[in-house]
């Protein structure tokens, strides 16, 4: 049976590389910032202990749970929207969320912050929701229309927000939920993202329904899914996530875009084998990029939603471009 | 068998299906047939309740099949659309493998395995098994979905048009795995063809449809003729013999 072996190998090996690569950028992220760290600190100094406990370690955990959860998220998107070119940051859902987040602190700015991720989620699942209902009167033979109408879309209610916030002079609150960075990260200010971990493991388990999904409503109808529930969970999961990372550290474009399309190249679209290497990924890029923005500047820091930002656009017209040989 | 009885259907107002009243036989080959519009792919839609109808009833076997739900359906009858645009890339193993999600919820046992494994050899796919959807021809793709249908081994098997993409060989390969599933095992199938040869060589019924409505239907050798075929699609159908087979000539 070596032909079965070569096939264990080829399946295993995406696993081995997302574990390891993530294991080795998390350990080397523990030791990168502006306060000294080193392993014989470690053992001698009791502030450095806090710096890593309080400090290192969140941020790094924060970063590897956004980067997962919003790489998931946009995968879902994808393969219910039925198109490869769209996630939460090109479907008006970051928008939405923001408009809510905005609501909330003119009318309730004493919420505590889980009745305002509460508002934004709501306001994410809206303007997702929106953005279904639009695509519905696309046809579907023009792929590039749906992304190209979700950013206009996306535009008209971030004009929008900007206007509220603008009025409300809360225009630098904006340029916060607008631009994802980790530097803010706290023991004690990020762990709402383990909520948007926890929904990545909650939609591994229905993993095969989004696969079947993706093959379309015929299909998935008759092989007796139950379309209309799956759809839902997708939406709700990538509402509740966006929510989730625009709060505790701000938007992130181009994740949920690049990640999928990386993975789904090499190994497919069957989310039990891909969902894991898509939050691997996701989880590793943004790491990655918080590392490198804590080192570009040094002593300063540039946001890792700029340095993905840069990353992500290159990937994707590369991805726009190599896709000559599927038309 | 599958009764349609009184089933009116329209699209924001043009009817598209009026007064529908058929029976397709369980345990036959039953040829849908009729020219472009006559509305066969969307009566499919409807008995495989794809599409919601407000005026008619559809039963198999005596159950009510608006009033199942989709898990149910889904241990009764396999449906393969005309039309398989498929944005996802999927491996054809794991797409015919879905074809068991309907029993296994994606715990495949043993005998799922051997299902999977003999569609794919059926329907000659072996070699193609590991590769992906969007990287294989439109023939080879829609092959792909009617071994996912025929994997899901359910008693009523539903195809538009599956001939469409298939090289002869192939056409020829599929009509006989019909004819096995039907005579060795007792499954009913309902096709949707344009080629009358594939019906009239392989086909137990027909149901022609014309503009909505039913223009003949019956046993094959007692309704399909010269007359009906060239009435149906006002052209010249010319009933012949070729090398002790029946052969319509209508080409030229
Ligand atoms: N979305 C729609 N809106 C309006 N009319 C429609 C729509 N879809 C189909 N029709 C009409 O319904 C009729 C039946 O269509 P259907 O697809 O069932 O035909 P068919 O018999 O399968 O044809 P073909 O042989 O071309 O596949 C046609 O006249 C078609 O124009
Ligand atoms: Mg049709």
């Amino acid at each position: 049976m070596a032909d079965g072996r070569v096939r264990h190998w080829r399946a295993a090996h995406p696993y081995i590389a997302t574990g390891v690569g993530l294991i080795l950028l998390a350990g080397l992220s523990l030791f990168i910032g502006v306060g000294q760290l080193s392993f014989a600190a470690l053992r001698d100094d009791p502030q450095a202990l806090q710096l890593l406990i309080i400090s290192r370690m969140p941020r790094t955990l924060a970063a590897l749970l956004t980067g997962a959860s919003m790489a998931v998220a946009g995968l879902i998107l994808q393969l219910l929207v039925r198109n490869r070119f769209v996630e939460p940051a090109t479907t008006g859902t970051s928008e939405a969320a923001m408009l809510g987040l905005l609501a909330v602190t003119i009318w309730a700015p004493s919420w505590p912050i889980l009745g305002k991720m509460g508002i934004a989620a709501g306001a994410a699942l809206m303007g997702t929701v929106g953005f279904l209902a639009l695509t519905r009167r696309l046809p579907p033979e023009q792929p590039l229309l749906i992304p190209l109408v979700g950013l206009i879309y996306g535009g008209i209610l971030g004009a929008a927000a900007t206007f509220i916030a603008f009025q409300a002079d809360l225009i630098q609150y904006l340029a916060i939920w607008m631009n994802g960075e980790f530097s803010g990260v706290l023991a004690g200010r990020y762990e709402l993202l383990w909520l948007a971990g926890g929904l990545t493991l909650l939609a591994y388990l229905a993993a095969d329904q989004f696969t079947v999904a993706g093959l379309g409503r015929a299909t998935s109808l008759t092989l007796g899914l139950r379309y209309g529930q799956v759809l839902a969970l997708g939406v709700v999961t990538v509402a509740l996530v966006s929510a989730l990372v625009i709060v505790t550290v701000g938007m992130l474009p181009f994740i949920g875009l690049v990640v999928p399309n990386i993975v789904s190249r090499i190994m497919g679209d069957n989310l039990r084998e891909s969902l894991p290497v898509v939050a691997g990924l996701g989880a590793g890029l943004v790491l990655l990029s918080d590392m490198i923005g804590r080192i570009v500047r040094y002593p300063y820091e540039v946001p890792a939603g700029t340095i993905f930002g840069i990353f992500g656009a290159v990937l994707f017209l590369r991805m726009l471009l190599g896709r000559r040989s599927h038309a | 068998m599958i009764k349609v009885s009184e089933l009116t259907y329209s699209i924001a107002g043009t009817p598209i299906l009026h007064d529908i009243n058929v029976t397709l036989p369980a345990g036959r080959i039953t040829a849908l047939i009729g020219p472009n519009g006559a509305g066969k792919s969307t009566l499919l839609h409807l008995i495989s309740q794809q599409i919601p109808f407000d005026r008619g009833r559809i039963t198999m076997g005596g159950l009510d099949l608006a009033k199942t739900t989709a898990p149910a359906r889904a241990l009764k009858m396999a449906v393969v659309g005309q039309q398989l645009g498929v944005a996802s890339r999927i491996r054809i193993r794991d797409l015919v493998g879905f074809g068991r999600w309907p029993y296994n919820h994606g715990r495949p046992t043993p005998k799922d395995q051997e299902k999977i494994s003999e569609a794919l050899s059926h329907f000659d796919l072996i070699g193609l098994q590991d590769r992906f959807l969007d990287e294989v021809s439109g023939g080879q793709r829609q092959r792909a979905f009617i071994a996912m249908a025929s994997a899901q081994d359910t008693d009523w098997l539903l195809l538009d048009e599956p001939l469409n993409n298939l090289d002869l060989h192939h056409a020829r390969c599929l009509m006989t795995q019909l004819r096995e599933k039907v005579d060795r095992e007792g499954k009913s199938v309902v096709i949707v063809l344009h080629d009358l040869n594939y019906a009239i060589s392989w086909a137990d019924h027909v149901v022609a449809l014309d503009k909505g409505s039913i223009a003949f239907e019956g046993p094959l050798t007692e309704v399909a003729t010269t007359d009906s075929l060239s009435a149906l699609y006002r052209t010249p159908v010319v009933f012949g013999d070729l090398a002790g087979k029946p052969f319509v000539q209508y080409h030229r």
